[in-house]
């Protein structure tokens, strides 16, 4: 373009010519997409990284790999990642029972298992303190074990495998409802055992699903704010997370330290959306082995 | 990050007992069956059902006269009536949109139209918190505008604005996310039909358009009034908790919980807990109609 002829173009090139377009709108709705998302979105956050540019490197590295903050990183990331693959486990038996077996109240489980999507994050977070407390209706079993969960960093871990089970579950379910009976049909003939058919036939097709639902329900607990702080006891290095550092920064008015822990969870957010995106290309491109006689 | 609140349209029905259950291929010993179930069952009832429950128990502990108290209390029906006008801001806003985006990336090619989509889906993976703390950082006393904000007087931060603001924020996607999958399926055939008939953009959206997402506009609505009015985390950086000024009814429940007087918290959170269960019930009567609509559409086809 930038090297094009001053001359007059004899005919239009077919990169210069807008398309013809039979519907109308394209220029105001796409206008108005990008108008409201620079508004509402871009140019907040981009607000997070120019704050951010004030402070010197230095200055920015004091700030995130204060122990305090580290100590959050550790704890926020290490229950994030606990809980997500705990989710992993639990959500795909959770899904392979709703997808495979018939029982009672089947169809209002499937309808509560989005129930962490709906309910406020505030609610879930007393509502969990008030189970794990010493007298609650699991603490009191838990306590004489010596577990204590409410207030302490397995409470963290708690609210978070609250919060993330629905992701593991509603990613993993569709993939199971369109497996081909035929697959492990001919496994079984071919004499694997059910386990043999379930490791090498229907676990490498679910795989991505799981990876990808494993990955949202960490991007979500590791952002998650609601329903830990309530049941985390907020002990500085023990139980504190790093949404939780920023409240603490905003509320001393240290505006610039909580925008440098900001921009790192910033950083790790794009990161793993990044990831999710391509953990999701992979889910919809793993082809499905069909044989002939779709349902 | 929205793939896990996508409705699915031709989702299985309940196949689960002929198709699986039927043949000895496909399924496992009794054994396992029951060992799977139960584990699965076990979780499910400790993670979500024993906290859904707890929620009305630990409301109605008190009796039925400190559950009214509690809910008729000024400064419970003035965080009411904050959340509900954050949702009835946030909502209208968001469907107006998610619906253009929608039209203009299902129904057109352009370059940049997957980073578009991943842009607008920021506001999913962004922590709660940092979304009221980029609202702060833009309006607050020391933000970009704080300064010509306070000289003429105008309060967005631990004020009202700042509340929608943050609402819209978190609510962001979730229409957008619904309609452009769904309206990238269905193509463009029968709205440039009805455009080669003479029907104008605003006709041709109404009668042709409108009908065919009726359902995944719904689903996308419902899950945004639902995160609206819960939201507690960015709602909470920007609201400076003035009781019964800008108090939402999470952040009142918050307020009540930190001075101990547990069962009016759980008596307000009941309500949002009441809030959640109709959003599910509706969602499910959504998922419903539209596999029926979806199979009505597919044997016609056929």
């Amino acid at each position: 373009m930038a090297t094009a002829a001053p001359s007059l173009p004899l005919r239009p090139t077919s990169s210069a010519a807008p398309p013809f377009r039979v519907l109308p709108g394209f220029n105001l709705t796409l206008g108005y997409t990008l108008g409201y998302l620079s508004l509402i979105v871009l140019i907040p956050l981009a607000a997070v990284f120019l704050k951010t540019a004030e402070l010197t490197l230095a200055e920015f590295w004091n700030v995130v790999t204060a122990p305090r903050v580290v100590a959050s990183y550790k704890l926020s990331f290490g229950m994030s990642l606990l809980a997500a693959a705990i989710n992993a486990v639990f959500g795909l038996m959770l899904a392979w029972a709703l997808v495979r077996y018939s029982f009672p109240g089947k169809k209002l489980i499937d309808a509560l298992v989005d129930l962490p999507f709906a309910l406020p994050t505030a609610v879930a977070g007393i509502s969990l303190t008030a189970l794990y407390a010493r007298n609650g209706w699991l603490g009191q079993f838990l306590e004489p074990l010596g577990i204590q969960v409410a207030f302490k960093p397995l409470g963290v871990l708690v609210a978070l495998v609250f919060i993330g089970l629905p992701f593991v579950v509603r990613t993993v379910q569709p993939i199971l409802e369109d497996l081909d009976t035929e697959l492990e049909e001919a496994a079984t003939s071919l004499g694997a055992q059910r386990w043999q058919t379930f490791r090498h036939v229907i676990l490498p097709i679910v795989f991505p699903a799981l990876l990808t639902g494993f990955a949202l329900a960490f991007a979500r607990a590791v952002g998650e704010y609601g329903s830990v702080i309530f049941i985390a006891g907020n002990i500085p290095m023990v139980s504190e997370i790093t949404p939780l550092m920023i409240i603490t920064k905003l509320e001393q008015y240290d505006y610039t330290g909580a925008t440098a822990i900001a921009t790192v969870m910033l950083i790790l957010s794009f990161t793993l959306l990044l990831v999710i995106n391509g953990l999701q290309a992979w889910t919809a491109s793993v082809p499905k082995p069909r044989t002939g006689r779709d349902r | 990050m929205a793939g896990a609140t996508t409705l699915r349209l031709g989702a299985a029905a309940d196949f689960g007992q002929t198709r699986f259950e039927a043949r000895a291929a496909t399924r496992e010993t009794p054994l396992v069956k029951w060992l799977i179930l139960g584990t699965a069952l076990t979780f499910f009832a400790v993670f979500l059902l024993m906290p859904l429950i707890a929620v009305f128990v630990e409301a109605l502990r008190k009796g039925w006269e400190t559950y009214a108290t509690a809910l008729i209390d000024p400064d419970a029906l003035s965080a009411l009536r904050l959340t509900l006008l954050a949702a009835a801001i946030a909502l209208p806003l968001n469907l107006v949109f998610g619906v253009a985006a929608a039209w203009a990336i299902a129904k057109f090619e352009f370059r940049g139209k997957h980073f578009l989509i991943t842009l607008i889906d920021l506001p999913f993976s962004v922590s709660p918190v940092i979304a009221g703390l980029i609202y702060v950082l833009v309006f607050g006393a020391q933000g970009w505008f704080g300064q010509w904000l306070s000289e003429h007087d105008i309060k967005i931060i631990f004020a009202v604005p700042g509340i929608v603001l943050a609402t819209v924020f978190v609510t962001f996607p979730f229409i957008a996310r619904e309609l452009i999958p769904l309206m990238q399926a269905q193509g463009k055939e029968e709205e440039e039909a009805a455009v080669v008939l003479g029907a104008n953009g605003l006709q041709t959206f109404w009668y042709v358009t409108l009908p065919n997402i009726k359902w995944g506009l719904l689903y996308g609505v419902i899950l945004t009034n639902a995160r609206a009015m819960g939201e507690f985390g960015a709602v909470s950086v920007v609201s400076g908790h003035i009781r019964g000024q800008t108090n939402t009814l999470p952040l009142h429940v918050e307020i009540l919980y930190n001075e101990y007087q547990f069962a009016a918290a759980f008596a307000v959170a009941s309500l949002l807990a009441l809030l959640a269960l109709v959003t599910l019930g509706i969602k499910t009567w959504i998922e419903h109609r539209a596999a029926a609509a979806y199979r009505h559409s597919q044997d016609d086809a056929s």
